[in-house]
């Protein structure tokens, strides 16, 4: 990587990011940050992918990244629409209170 | 370049464990922004100024305006009065903005002393990225605009029955 950086730095930091996002959906019970916390997640594999694609000078890294943000970007949508059908429905937004529904 | 890729790192993750530690959605959401900016930084430092870009453009810019819209119309807020006063005391906005302003910082050191992003030693521009993606990856473009169709016709369909109760909860 550029100016000495290890690939194994960026990679590390990376999964930091990761694994603060998995954190925030398992210990967090409100809905909304469990989505914010997913979307932290996403943002570290995007980077995990720039930072490898600066690794071998190729701008495939570059590209999956695109694809990662769109995928972020599709996935908040419904996501968040589905945040307000449900918030309309149980007058809260913790996960445990909707574990009755029947289908 | 270094230190400013070590410092943007420390500031993504210490961003991010805030925000997943708040209480409040609107003080998580303002480090959420700042560590998506510091990721941006990050790929400035490294060469790679076009996911910089898109980074600041969409997943600031648009992923995470789309859940202010939310917070607020789900009144999410201060479980208080849900007025504006207990938005901007400065136990909120100021390590945001402390971290911010040192990614402002940053981001001028790379302007100023690099002469522009993307000078790095193996940058990667627009250019080749745009080769790359509707070159090999064209099947690839074809199936992120299924998945955004999809997408918009499921959040259409989700959301068109959501009756907005605001200021009661």
């Amino acid at each position: 990587m550029t100016a000495g950086i290890p690939l194994e730095h960026g990679l590390l930091i990376a999964a930091g990011l990761f694994v603060i996002g998995l954190i925030g959906v398992l210990v967090r019970r409100s809905l909304l940050f469990q989505l914010l916390s997913i979307e932290i997640m996403l943002n570290a594999a995007g980077m995990a992918f720039v930072i490898a694609g600066a690794r071998w000078g190729e701008a495939d890294g570059q590209v999956l990244f695109i694809f990662i943000l769109v995928m972020a970007a599709a996935e908040v949508a419904v996501g968040l629409a589905l945040l307000l059908r449900l918030s309309n429905r149980f007058r809260d937004l913790n996960g445990d209170s909707m574990s009755s529904m029947r289908g | 370049m270094a230190v400013i890729f070590y410092l943007s790192s420390v500031i993504a993750l210490l961003a991010a464990a805030m925000a997943i530690s708040r209480r409040n959605a609107f003080h998580a959401l303002l480090y959420v922004v700042v560590s998506l900016l510091a990721v941006a930084v990050i790929f400035f430092s490294i060469g790679a100024a076009f996911a910089g870009a898109l980074e600041i453009i969409v997943y600031a810019g648009a992923i995470i305006v789309l859940f202010i819209f939310v917070v607020m119309m789900l009144n999410l807020g201060p479980k208080t009065t849900g007025r504006a006063d207990g938005f901007l005391t400065p136990s909120m906005w100021f390590g945001p903005a402390l971290l911010a302003l040192t990614l402002l910082v940053e981001l001028s050191l790379i302007l100023v002393r690099d002469a522009g992003v993307g000078t790095a030693a193996t940058a990667i521009g627009p250019k080749e990225v745009a080769l790359s993606l509707f070159g090999p990856y064209a099947i690839g473009v074809e199936l992120a605009s299924f998945l955004l169709l999809a997408a918009l016709v499921g959040a259409a369909r989700l959301g068109s029955g959501t009756r907005l109760t605001g200021g009661d909860r």
